[in-house]
């Protein structure tokens, strides 16, 4: 009874925010509104006993790509009042196709099609059990290929983000580490022959001017 | 006690309200990329209500993956933004036709 409360608040928490990232005016409004969509999800994932996703979705979601994406939204200056002109006017189009989602998934997920019993319950797991363990011991073995690909995905995204926002500006003084690991002495370093003017006492010796 | 159709009722829901929210806010490609993040929300909590329910552990190593490409996904797709705000200023849709000829 307990839990199916739990479930209750934490759906409406969900709802709630989830409507607030698609109404709110102001985009880091919308951006915050996620932010708590991602925590409930993570609760109520949390509360069918998937630990490990639940933690991921809060570091990964909440800690990287939120933050990235208030980042972007604050660094650029949007003008709000005009991106939200004719807000209205498509809407009925939206609850119409949102609606007709809605029915096409209920058919869809009926589970009957499916031969499940709608009404299973999650299967309680002893207290001693990890699902962190059981997850990483199917992920290092059978799909440890797919994890790579997953992994060289990553470093593609990161190349791919830092290539594209980089621009080099005039004027600038950049290193040149090649150039300066191929130098060499004579490049640097010219010896000249010291000239004694005629006439200077011997005391003055090193500090005349060079020719 | 919380069923499997409890939980595919409210990710079907969490679905619709992106999939409203991308005509709503048609014309700002950061809010697009936002309900995007939603609708992947709600593929991921299917997946991880059927491999919990149906005991079956490979749906969440789904997730995994979908999280991994999702994070990709956003980085390159704010990176992308970043760059047309500097060329257009400006992220409206509707100044983006410069392929319209």
């Amino acid at each position: 009874m307990f839990v199916q409360l739990l479930f209750y608040g934490f759906s409406a928490i969900l709802i709630a925010a989830a409507l607030g990232v698609i109404v709110a005016r102001n985009p880091v409004y919308s951006a915050l509104s996620l932010v708590l969509a991602f925590f409930t999800s993570a609760a109520l994932w949390l509360l069918i006993e998937a630990e490990f996703l639940a933690i991921v979705l809060v570091l990964v979601y909440v800690g990287a790509v939120m933050v990235l994406f208030l980042f972007v939204v604050m660094m650029l200056d949007i003008n709000v009042e005009e991106i939200k002109r004719g807000f209205t006017r498509y809407a009925w189009l939206g609850w119409l196709v949102s609606t007709v989602v809605i029915a096409q998934m209920a058919a869809v997920y009926g589970l009957r099609n499916f031969g499940v019993d709608a009404s299973i319950t999650v299967a309680r797991s002893p207290a001693d059990h990890s699902n962190t363990r059981e997850l990483g011991e199917v992920l290092y073995t059978q799909y440890v290929y797919p994890f790579e690909l997953a992994a060289v995905l990553l470093l593609v995204a990161i190349v791919a983000a830092i290539a594209l926002t980089m621009r080099r500006r005039p004027g600038l003084k950049p290193q040149d580490v090649a150039k300066q690991v191929a130098v060499r002495r004579q490049d640097r370093v010219r010896l000249v022959k010291g000239v004694r003017a005629e006439g200077v006492s011997p005391e003055g010796e090193g500090r005349g001017e060079a020719p | 006690m919380i069923t499997l159709q409890h939980m595919l009722t409210l990710s079907g829901i969490l679905f619709a309200l992106s999939i409203a929210g991308i005509f709503l806010n048609r014309k700002n490609v950061i809010l697009l990329l936002m309900c995007i993040e939603l609708m992947l929300l709600a593929v991921n909590f299917s997946f991880v209500s059927f491999s919990r329910f149906l005991g079956d552990l490979d749906g969440q190593v789904f997730v995994f993956f979908v999280l991994t490409v999702a994070a990709a996904e956003s980085a390159i797709g704010l990176a992308i933004l970043v760059v047309l705000f500097r060329e257009r200023r400006s992220i409206n849709v509707e100044d983006l036709d410069t392929l319209k000829g």
